[in-house]
């Protein structure tokens, strides 16, 4: 698994590829709490994620959560079909805000 | 009595790092199978899951005892036997959380019950440890005229 990180206007795009399994969601876990620890918004970029169990979904939810106690925005966006059914599976797919991309999900916030 | 197939068994230590040794195994297995993509990755998830409930739970983070994975044929069902050496499981008190509660983890049951056909803890005739069996039926592709 890999995890890039990037400023996009009020965002922090945080982009995790590969297989975020437990091996490896730890780290996921850890980037999403530090950068809404610095109150950042957070957009988590699935695009590349060509696997995710439950400890990477648990991570995302855990992401989910704290940005809703602190104000702060979090959403996923360019979610990959192999993330999508896995987030489906969990029932997630209407709790997660879910963009098709950076662009729809700046639109929605003019 | 069914008569069963084997054709594949492995055994890792109880590590995070050893899981995709596990899906890889699972997918090789399952398409030499002719098993659908769809399935496949049905299959890969669910044994990646139940792998993970015996790294968390059954031995926890502090032992790594072995996990031992079978593959099996029976007819047109491929089964998955999970085998470890932890202390014995307690079915009552495994279930997933009621998924309107949204909070991290408790997901992982809930994901293997809803992608295999039939998931069940077998009998270990005295031996120390469980064994999880999970099936799944092995449907036909469809051919493009």
């Amino acid at each position: 698994m890999d995890i890039k990180t990037r400023k996009e206007g009020v965002y922090t795009i945080i982009i995790l590829s590969g297989e975020v399994d437990l091996h490896f969601s730890p780290r996921a876990r850890e980037q999403i709490l530090k950068c809404l620890g610095d109150k950042d918004n957070v957009l988590v970029d699935l695009s590349c994620v060509e696997y995710i169990d439950s400890s990477g979904i648990a991570s995302l939810v855990e992401g989910y959560q704290v940005a809703k106690n602190n104000g702060l925005k979090f959403g996923l966006i360019n979610v990959s079909d192999p993330a999508m059914q896995v987030i489906q599976l969990s029932r997630l797919d209407t709790v997660f805000p879910i963009h098709k991309s950076l662009k729809d999900r700046m639109e929605q916030d003019i | 009595m069914i008569k069963n197939n084997k054709l594949a068994e492995i055994c890792i230590p109880s590590q995070a790092e050893q899981l995709k040794i596990v899906r890889d195994k699972v997918h090789m297995i399952a398409e030499q199978q002719g098993c659908l993509q769809e399935d496949i990755k049905c299959m890969v998830l669910a044994v990646n899951e139940a792998c993970m409930n015996i790294m968390q739970h059954g031995y926890g983070p502090d032992i790594c005892g072995n996990i031992v994975l079978e593959i099996l044929r029976d007819n047109d069902h491929l089964i998955f036997h999970l085998i470890d050496f932890a202390k014995p499981v307690d079915e009552c008190a495994i279930k997933s959380r009621p998924l309107d509660e949204i909070r991290p983890g408790g997901l992982g049951v809930h994901l293997i019950n809803e992608v295999m056909d039939e998931v069940r803890y077998i009998d270990c005739n005295d031996r120390t440890g469980n064994i999880l069996e999970m099936k799944k039926k092995i449907k036909k592709k469809v051919r493009e005229s």
